[in-house]
């Protein structure tokens, strides 16, 4: 049988409990290398100089596949291999690298004549900031948040080739009874969860940029 | 301990499923993979663009490819057709072929409409546009898909030791198996390695073809951008 639905029915609640889990490991990282990559991303981008190479630098961490740099973690931070600290460190990085870029791209799409037009006005360098750029690249950034949620939903499962890894268990578990129900479902959640993600932050951008409803980048 | 041990032993590299064979699989899982993905996908992505049908697909292939869990897929393939080559290798090509597919139909796609018009204008035939007019202003997000395609494909040949395929990914699975550190870095170092310098190289290609098709603009699409 390739489909055993009393299985499922059976492990309700343990499936429950690993799409909990993944979404946390998933998202947590999203919201620490947001905080990290807003004043990153604008000291990048108010410099000037350094963006190239810092940018430069941010793809090749990117590039870097998600495996080595979860199992160089725990030699570089000294943490258990084994522990979701080890995940989660392995994410922000990824997720920071994704999104300085996004931030600068953001930045950088604000009009200079906008710009100026708020220095005359009287803003204060921080308060242009706050009250006018990030405004107007927040349309930039949302997407750079959907896809660095996205990307960490799906990788968060490759923890399990080491072990743990929340919906990845269930990889680790067809694989080694040979049952495709556990690898199908664990591909279906963890699929289902990246959709719901996607959905839930267009939602948010909806509700928090209502200016920018017609000019949604795909 | 010294992490770089295993590397700085020379009867870890040589011999059957040793680290220089591992390092060969990896680079030749992931060029097969990439060069038949590119072969189809290139064309039909041309196609795709030209005809500037299923646009929809093709935005949502650009931020869809990142979310497939690429560990679940190559699990499922194993338990239905084994852990052979054949069966990690068409994983991986399909992976590279969507990739390659999204971003050539987004290079077309995003080709300057005013040169389109003005060639088709001049009485250029819609072949002729394709190849003369789209595709060199296309190209260099062409060889940015290459790129990403690439790298994507050298993390899911790593993954793909644990299905029991080949590759550098041994060297973390067996290490991790028998408590060896040192071989586990081996694998962490070798791995980075393959991919910074496949990233780079690939870089500084769609850098110089972006700088001919487009003299004096020379952005270059990264790949930790979003789409």
């Amino acid at each position: 049988m390739i489909f055993d639905l009393q299985w499922v029915q059976n492990n309700a609640g343990y499936l429950a409990r690993l799409v909990g889990e993944h979404a946390v490991l998933a998202i947590l990282p999203v919201i620490a290398a947001f905080l990290v990559a807003v004043p990153l991303g604008y000291l990048i981008f108010r410099t000037g100089r350094a963006a190239g190479a810092v940018l430069t630098v941010c793809g090749v961490v990117y590039a870097i596949p998600f495996l080595a740099l979860f199992v160089a973690v725990p030699l570089l931070f000294g943490v258990d291999l084994l522990s979701p600290i080890t995940v989660g460190i392995a994410l922000t990085i990824y997720s920071v690298a994704l999104l300085v870029a996004t931030v600068v791209d953001g930045l950088r799409s604000v009009p200079t004549e906008v710009r100026q037009s708020a220095t005359a006005a009287g803003y204060s360098p921080l308060g242009r900031l706050i009250r006018i750029e990030l405004p107007l690249a927040m349309p930039k950034i949302f997407a750079g948040l959907r896809a660095v949620t996205v990307s960490n939903i799906a990788l968060v499962s490759v923890a399990a080739v080491i072990g743990g890894g929340a919906l990845g268990e269930l990889f680790d578990e067809g694989l080694a009874s040979r049952l495709y129900t556990p690898a199908i479902v664990g591909l279906a959640l963890t699929i289902l969860l990246a959709v719901l993600a996607d959905v839930l932050i267009r939602i948010i951008q909806r509700g928090s940029l209502p200016w920018a409803r017609k000019q949604q980048p795909a | 301990m010294n992490l770089f041990g295993y590397l700085q032993d020379p009867s870890t590299w040589y011999g059957p499923g040793q680290t220089l064979e591992l390092l060969v699989q990896h680079l030749g899982y992931t060029a097969a993979a990439v060069g038949i993905a590119a072969v189809i996908g290139i064309p039909l992505g041309l196609l795709l663009g030209h005809t500037r049908r299923a646009s929809w697909l093709v935005a949502a292939l650009r931020n869809g490819t990142r979310a497939l869990p690429a560990l679940g897929l190559l699990v499922l393939v194993a338990l239905a057709l084994g852990s052979g080559f054949g069966a990690i290798w068409v994983v991986l090509t399909v992976v590279a072929f969507l990739v390659i597919l999204a971003a050539t139909a987004t290079g077309v796609l995003d080709a300057d409409r005013e040169a389109v018009h003005s060639a088709r204008a001049l009485g250029l035939t819609e072949p002729q546009i394709a190849t003369q007019v789209e595709w060199p202003l296309a190209l260099p997000m062409v060889i940015a898909g290459l790129r990403n395609a690439t790298v994507q494909v050298i993390a899911m040949v790593t993954v793909a030791a644990f299905v029991g395929g080949g590759g550098l990914g041994r060297l973390l699975v067996d290490g991790r198996a028998s408590g060896n550190d040192a071989q586990m870095f081996a694998g962490v170092f070798l791995i980075a390695i393959v991919a910074i310098v496949a990233y780079l190289l690939l870089s500084l290609l769609v850098w110089r073809v972006a700088r001919q098709a487009r003299p004096g603009r020379t952005t270059v699409p990264s790949y930790a951008a979003a789409a």
